[in-house]
């Protein structure tokens, strides 16, 4: 299984929570949506979530689904509240410049499918 | 104490998506038939044809509250209510600069008309209201607080632009007092199918795009018209209170 570091070192992304040993967290599945009602509905446990939405509740979300990390798309920034809030849970957030489909072709190619 | 029938959430002509039938007169007379005692005029990102609504209700009774149905960065929908018109242009002139500069396309979106009191064409907004100003929906509750208004997430049921569809519950860290849930459903069928806003206050509109829509089911009795009175009467404090009706 793919972990979270090679993730980070290939797509090259910004990690704006805290620095953890990204080795050791293993993602299973991808997933991606804007919409937070789909997520909770949708997303697996241990994926990566891959969205623009940068609002504080993306945090609950993850933290409910126990989600391995999200990766924050089009350059869009949390806030300091929310980047507070996901160390607190252990949720790692991740950003790029890149839009949501070059980065899910990106996780394709690494191996990473959506949950059968 | 009064009660006040109420349809907080009228667009105008100036909003794309509403009929063109949605003229200063045509929204009063229709509100006075229906027994509507007080409105709020909320369009998309927009209030220039607040003043006209105001001027056309002048002797009839309804009180028109300026108002704005403003779309935030995550494409959620809220009404912000204003007690007065230097409120809302405050409002406004900090919408307008996180507008982004996009034309309007009647012919995909529709005509946005700026109109007088009698209805008469003014002029046309060139500028496309029906996207995301690039406001948070934070930063937009904070700006509203500060300029003495009412915030309150729009339709919140709906799967366009509802703020549980987008955001998947209501934000813990903004105080919200009230959310409004659309026509197509129940006070008591909110409670059974979206049972995470069980907490919350909850009002109804009509989001009246023609005139076919107004509702008037959320009724307020309070002292006068206006953002602390309906405040207090959200809040059931100082004897204020509101309730909402079936839709007959």
């Amino acid at each position: 299984m793919i972990n979270l570091a090679t993730i980070i070192d290939k797509l090259e992304l910004k990690v704006l929570t805290a620095e953890k040993d990204f080795s050791q967290i293993s993602v299973k599945n991808g997933y991606t949506s804007d919409l937070l009602s789909c997520v909770m509905a949708g997303a697996p446990n241990q994926s990566i979530w891959v969205t623009l939405q940068a609002h504080n509740n993306i945090v609950a979300v993850a933290a409910l689904l126990e989600l391995s990390a999200i990766i924050i798309t089009e350059g869009a920034t949390p806030d300091p509240v929310t980047i507070h809030k996901a160390n607190e849970e252990g949720i790692t957030l991740l950003q790029t410049e890149q839009n949501s489909f070059h980065v899910v072709g990106m996780l394709w190619e690494l191996g990473i499918r959506a949950e059968k | 104490m009064k009660k006040y029938k109420a349809d907080l959430h009228v667009h105008t002509v100036l909003s794309p998506c509403a009929e063109i039938e949605m003229l200063p007169p045509l929204i009063v007379s229709e509100a006075k038939i229906r027994g509507i005692d007080l409105i709020a005029i909320t369009d998309h990102n927009a209030s220039a044809n607040i003043s006209a609504v105001q001027k056309a209700a002048l002797g009839s009774g309804i009180t028109v509250l300026p108002g704005m149905e403003l779309q935030t960065k995550e494409e959620v929908h809220v009404i912000c209510l204003f007690d007065s018109i230097e409120q809302i242009v405050q409002f406004q002139n900090i919408v307008d600069q996180k507008l982004p500069p996009i034309k309007n396309r009647p012919e995909y979106f529709g005509e946005q008309l700026v109109v007088d009191d009698k209805g008469d064409f003014v002029r046309k907004e060139e500028r496309l209201l029906i996207t995301s100003t690039d406001l948070s929906i934070n930063e937009a509750f904070n700006l509203v607080d500060e300029i003495g208004g009412i915030f309150i997430p729009a339709h919140v049921n709906r799967k366009a632009n509802g703020l549980l569809e987008i955001l998947g519950f209501v934000p813990v860290d903004i105080p919200i007092l009230a959310l409004e849930i659309s026509r197509h459903i129940s006070p008591k069928d909110v409670k059974i199918f979206y049972p995470q806003i069980n907490s919350f206050e909850i009002i109804q509109n009509g989001d009246v795009h023609r005139l076919s829509e107004f509702i008037g089911t959320t009724i307020f009795e309070i002292e006068n018209p206006s953002i602390s009175e309906i405040k207090l009467a959200i809040r059931k404090e100082a004897d204020r209170s509101y309730f909402v009706n079936s839709i007959t």
